[in-house]
This record gives C-alpha cells, structure tokens and sequence, in this order.
C-alpha cells in the first residue's frame, strides 16, 4: 500500500475487497471496561454481507449480535466500551478508521439500523413527520415541499393509511405494529444499501411480526438493499435469510446457507438450539428439550471453546484452543475441534 | 369531558359505561392539551396567572395615565404626604407620586426578573447540558464550578459583585428612555449567581433522556450531536426547565429588592419596586405608605409567580394521573 497520505478523506485507503460483497467483517472485537473487570463482548468476529442478501445473526440474549451491529455502526459509547480490533470494510474503507463525521454522513444513508423495540425507539416529543424528515434533511438536504412528498411516499410504502394526516400525528398515537412500520420508513428514508434490523420483530406480536417481516422482504426486493437480520427466532430465520450466522459467547460458531444450517447442523450448539425448538410434527406431551448449564461468564478472558462446559461432546483439545472456522462443506463453516457427523477430531 | 356522561340508556345494566358517539370520534388528546386541562383545574395557578396579567397591565397600561416625568418629579412641599386623592398611593421622601414610581419601578422589576432569567437560562441550560451529554472530565470540571458557586451564598456574591460593578456603566437610553446603567449590571449579576440549581436540573435531565432509545435511534440514521442535543434531548427535558425558569422570574424579582433596598442596587433616577423600599425602613410607623405599596406589589408578584410555577409543574409532568 502506497504510504502517501493524501486530502481526500474517503480515498485514504481502498482495503481490497470481493466485488461480490458489500460488507466484510474481519476479527472484531468489543470489549467493555466497567467497574467489576472488562466484558469481554465479541471476540474476533469475521463475516461478509454480499449485495442484495439477507444474513441472519441468531443467537441467545448477550451473545453478542447487538454489539457486533453496534460496532459496525461505531454506535458503542467509548468509554466503557473499547473496539480492540478488526476492520469494517464498507465501500472501500474500513468504518472503523473514518472520522466521526464521515460516519455521521453515512448513518442512515449507506447503512440503516432499526430497533427491537418500537416503544422507546421513536422521541416521544416529536411528530413522526419531523422524525421521518431528519435523514431526508440531513442526508438529501431536501426542502420542506419534497420532504413532506417523500415522507407522504415512504409512509405509504410501509402500508400506513391515510398517511397525510399521519404525519402530523405522535408516536403515542401509533400503535406497537404501525410504530415499527414508522421506523422502517425512517431507515429507508434514504435508499440504503444495508439495513441492519436488530431484532425488529421481538416486541410484536405474531401477526404482527409475520407483516413486518414480508415488509422488509419485499421492500429489499424492491429497492436491491441487503439485509442483516438479528432475531433468536429461528422461524423468522427461516422464512427471510439465505445464509445464518450463529453467535455464542461472543464468537461464530456456525455460518451456513439456511438450508444446510437446518437440515444438517455442524456444531454442537446448533444442534442444541434446533433440538430445543418446538415442533408443530412432533408429540408434544414431552417437555421441550433445553441446554443444560447456562453462557459463560463474558468477564472472563475467553481460553478455549466458550460452548465448552455444556457441550456434550466436549475434550481436553476444547479447554485449551478455540477452533477456527472450518469449513465442513459448500459454504458452510463450524467452529468445532470435532466433525460432529463423523466423530472424528480434527 | 365538557359533556355530562349520558343517562344509561334503558335496558342497559347499570355499570356498564356508555360511550357516546362523540366520545369514540374525539381524536386523542395532544400534550399540549393534557398539559392545558391540568393546569385549568389548578386554581392557584389560574389565581396566579390573572394577577400576573394585572400586575403588567398595571406596570405596562399604566404609562398611559403617568409619564416617566411624574414619577421623577420632586416636589419638596409635598414630601412624605399620606394618601390623597392627589397621590392615591401618598408621597415619598422627596415629594415623587409613589403610584406613579410603583408603575415606571414594576416595569423595571418585571424586566429585570425575565431577563436575569433568560441569563440564568442560557448559562444553565448550557452547563448542564454539556455536563450532562458529554460526561467525563468536562462532567466533573463543570459540576465542580457548579457546586463551588453553590457554597457560596448568593446574597453574598451578589452584593460583592453589585458593589464591584456599581457605577461602571453609564446610563443607558433606550426608546428615547433613560434607564440607570445598574439595570444592566444588576440583571447580569442575578443571571450569573443563580445558574447553579438549573444546571443542576439540566444535567440530570440529560443524564436520563440520552439513555432512551430514541437517542439511538437518532443516532443510527446519522444526525449529528448539535441536532441530538437541541432537537432530541432539550424538547425531552423543557418541563423542568420551564418550571425552573418560572421561579427563577419570583427569585430574580425578590434578589433585586434585596440588593436595591440594601442601596446597592438599581440606582436613581430609575425607580423599581426594590429601590422603593431602600430608606422606607426609617419610615416604618411613621409612613406606612413608602413601603406598603412596593413591598404588596412585590410580596403579591412573587407569590403569584410561584403560583404559576407550580401550577405548571404539575400540568407538565406527564405522570401526573390528575386530568
């Protein structure tokens, strides 16, 4: 790499990317430093995101998804929290390295976040239509002639009646369903090219999260925008994602295209996970299965494979070395020391 | 609801709440409505805001009836003469209408009160947002200025500062008006003393909104920490803002009587309701009327003001079940 710094902010460094992939994760790590020692939050995370593609991120609460979406977005409050490492490689630059500002211009433009819970996500204070014109006046600079069309458009495209008179209207107005529908419209105010949904469907109800998740399905069809869906709902996973990516503790465990992730689920945890799924095939006088034991505890330095106390198949070679991603088939990678089909070891 | 609940209609169980049409069509309150119809039932507070619309009626309308002259004019055949049809509210010292004083002095007084509070609320809000949004170091140095200026009385300050400053500026005309340079002084010495329980108010305001969701949210779709701050936590935080500026009116009204009845206050010729009481207190028995009138002006303003204040606590706390 040519060591000249140059002026220009966005052509300080062009890592190299697959043109395939809009987004490239690469040995992420969070960590937080509060008051009882440092959590230890995402421990060397890779991934990538291809163009016009829905990954899925599951996994159990504090695992991780969250602040690994929250890294990438540079959202982290610094201090406590502290990105020791990796890259972000978006558009020919790691997000990780630009200035605040240019992270600003590209929040909400490039790459738009929306919430679990519609609730709290939307200020209270302010009608929806001040809140949908931000990221069109910020990011677009329309005047207030087009932000009222455009707002009146997106709000439309969300499925809400009568959006005219919408607009003027305030959050508590909205109900929980027609509330996330308002932050979807916000997030695709600007035609991103990454959304990234953090479990936006945990706080509705089933109905509810059935529309909001054809929504977004048809809207990424509509305007070629690539999804990161985070959900610990595998039925959402299934129905949404061509590929899934499992989190434990802070690592991926699993990466595999849906199908194969369901049908033949490489590492342990995954096993587990879809072995404690409800199943509407199954007898259902048995009590539904669990994982016994519970995460590890994320203050302590990760040493080892983190599943390892409550994996069955767990060995001496699991205590030492956390494995590596290894792939075990057509796009799919598990990070085991044993091939759990075969039961050897690698 | 403006409409007497309906009578049940027959056949119907008693208990059952009956809506009417009206009711299912009336669209859901705003907040600024809600706000409306709790302070309506606050009856102190309704007290307080007619007095209040009096008090500057009567500081304000009352330049139609006495100019500026009539209340600096001296007649020393006249002084220290008790109510008459003349002088409805007696003379003073020198012989000046203390009606015509109590007018020209309670504009001086409600002015000095908004305007030490809009000092006070600029400097407050100031402070303690940033403490509050930014944290850390900057939290610690601010909030330990903040509580420095806390342990120092503020009459003390006050009168050290007034004493400083007395006398450095010139008058002043405005609007073809002669205003006592110490106006100014005295609205910059109230503002910069009583900053401290505001920005006090402010940072924990700002500790808890920046916390929501929202904030986040906000965050996420790329606006800046300029918009965060004065479009998404100040409109979140106004209440206690407001309410706190309310009182800061009465405290800044009452802090000038103090220092001008202390003789370091708003100087001559200008009148306000303090200077008038400076010297009445020789005259205690013997001239009820020196400070009769300006201490009811300001015991009543004030009162009315904490009134309001309170009034508006309630009606914009947006807990308050009281509808």
């Amino acid at each position: 790499m040519p060591s000249t710094p140059t002026a220009e902010p966005y052509k300080r460094e062009s890592p190299f990317m697959n043109p395939e992939r809009i987004l490239e994760i690469n040995d992420l790590r969070t960590r937080f430093h509060i008051a009882e020692g440092t959590v230890y939050a995402v421990n060397g995370v890779s991934f990538h995101l291809n163009h016009g593609e829905t990954i899925a991120v599951v996994g159990e609460s504090g695992c991780g998804k969250s602040v690994t979406m929250m890294s990438i977005m540079r959202l982290i409050p610094i201090p406590p929290g502290e990105i020791a490492s990796g890259e972000v490689l978006y558009d020919g630059h790691d997000l990780l390295k630009i200035t605040e500002s240019e992270m600003e211009h590209l929040r909400g433009k490039d790459i738009a976040m929306i919430f679990q819970d519609p609730m709290t996500a939307l200020n209270p204070v302010l009608t929806i239509g001040r809140q949908l014109a931000e990221p069109l006046r910020i990011h677009l600079g329309l005047d207030r002639e087009k932000i009222r069309e455009r707002s009146i458009e997106l709000l439309e495209q969300v499925g809400i009646a009568d959006p005219a008179q919408r607009l003027g209207e305030y959050p508590h107005q909205f109900s929980g369903g027609m509330r996330q529908r308002a932050m979807i419209a916000m997030s695709l105010a600007c035609s991103p090219s990454i959304l990234i949904a953090d479990e936006p469907t945990t706080a509705l109800d089933v109905t509810i999260q059935a529309q909001i998740v054809e929504l977004v399905q048809r809207i990424r069809q509509q305007v070629n925008m690539s999804v990161i869906w985070i959900t610990h709902d595998l039925g959402v996973v299934a129905e949404m994602a061509e590929r899934v990516i499992v989190m434990y503790a802070g690592f991926i465990v699993e990466e595999a295209g849906v199908d194969n992730l369901y049908e033949d689920p490489r590492h342990p945890y995954t096993q587990a996970l879809l072995a404690a799924l409800p199943r509407v095939d199954k007898r259902r006088d048995k009590r539904l299965q669990s994982i016994p034991g519970a995460p590890p505890n994320l203050l302590v330095a990760p040493k080892g494979c983190p599943f390892v106390q409550r994996c069955q198949f767990a060995f001496d070679h699991c205590r030492e070395e956390m494995p590596p991603l290894i792939s075990v088939g057509l796009n799919h990678q598990a990070a085991c020391w044993l091939d759990v089909t075969s039961g050897e070891t690698r | 609801m403006e409409s007497t609940p309906a009578q049940p209609a027959a056949g119907t169980p008693a208990g059952v709440a009956q809506l009417l049409p009206d009711e299912l069509e009336t669209p859901p309150l705003s907040l600024g409505q809600l706000t409306w119809r709790r302070f309506r039932r606050h009856r102190m507070a309704i007290f307080g805001s007619i007095t209040l619309v009096f008090m500057v009626l009567y500081a304000f309308g009352g330049m139609l009836f006495f100019s500026e002259a009539d209340a600096n004019r001296t007649d020393t055949g006249a002084r220290l003469q008790a109510p008459t049809r003349e002088h409805p509210f007696g003379t003073d010292t020198i012989g000046r209408d203390i009606l015509a004083r109590t007018i020209y002095g309670g504009q001086i007084s409600l002015l000095i009160g908004l305007t030490a509070m809009l000092v006070e609320v600029l400097i407050g809000v100031g402070i303690g947002a940033s403490a509050g949004y930014f944290g850390g170091k900057l939290d610690s140095l601010l909030m330990r200025l903040t509580e420095a200026m806390l342990i120092i009385p503020q009459i003390f300050l006050l009168l050290v500062i007034a004493k400083y400053f007395a006398q450095s500026i010139p008058n002043l005309k405005i609007m073809g008006r002669t205003f006592s340079g110490s106006v100014l002084v005295i609205i910059f010495v109230i503002g910069i003393t009583s900053w401290p329980y505001l920005a006090r108010i402010v940072r924990a305001q700002f500790l808890s909104v920046k916390e929501n969701d929202f904030i986040l949210a906000a965050r996420a779709t790329g606006t800046s920490t300029r918009d965060i701050i004065f479009r998404h936590i100040l409109p979140n935080s106004i209440a206690p803002i407001i309410v706190a500026a309310t009182l800061g009116v009465a405290a800044a009204i009452t802090l000038e009587a103090y220092i001008s009845f202390l003789g370091l206050g708003v100087r001559p010729p200008t009148a306000t309701w303090g200077n008038m009481l400076e010297g009445a207190y020789n005259y205690v028995e013997s001239a009820w009327w020196l400070w009769f009138f300006p201490g009811m002006l300001i015991a009543l303003t004030v009162l009315s003001i904490n009134f309001l204040g309170d009034g508006l606590r309630d009606a914009l706390d947006p807990h308050s079940r009281a509808v």
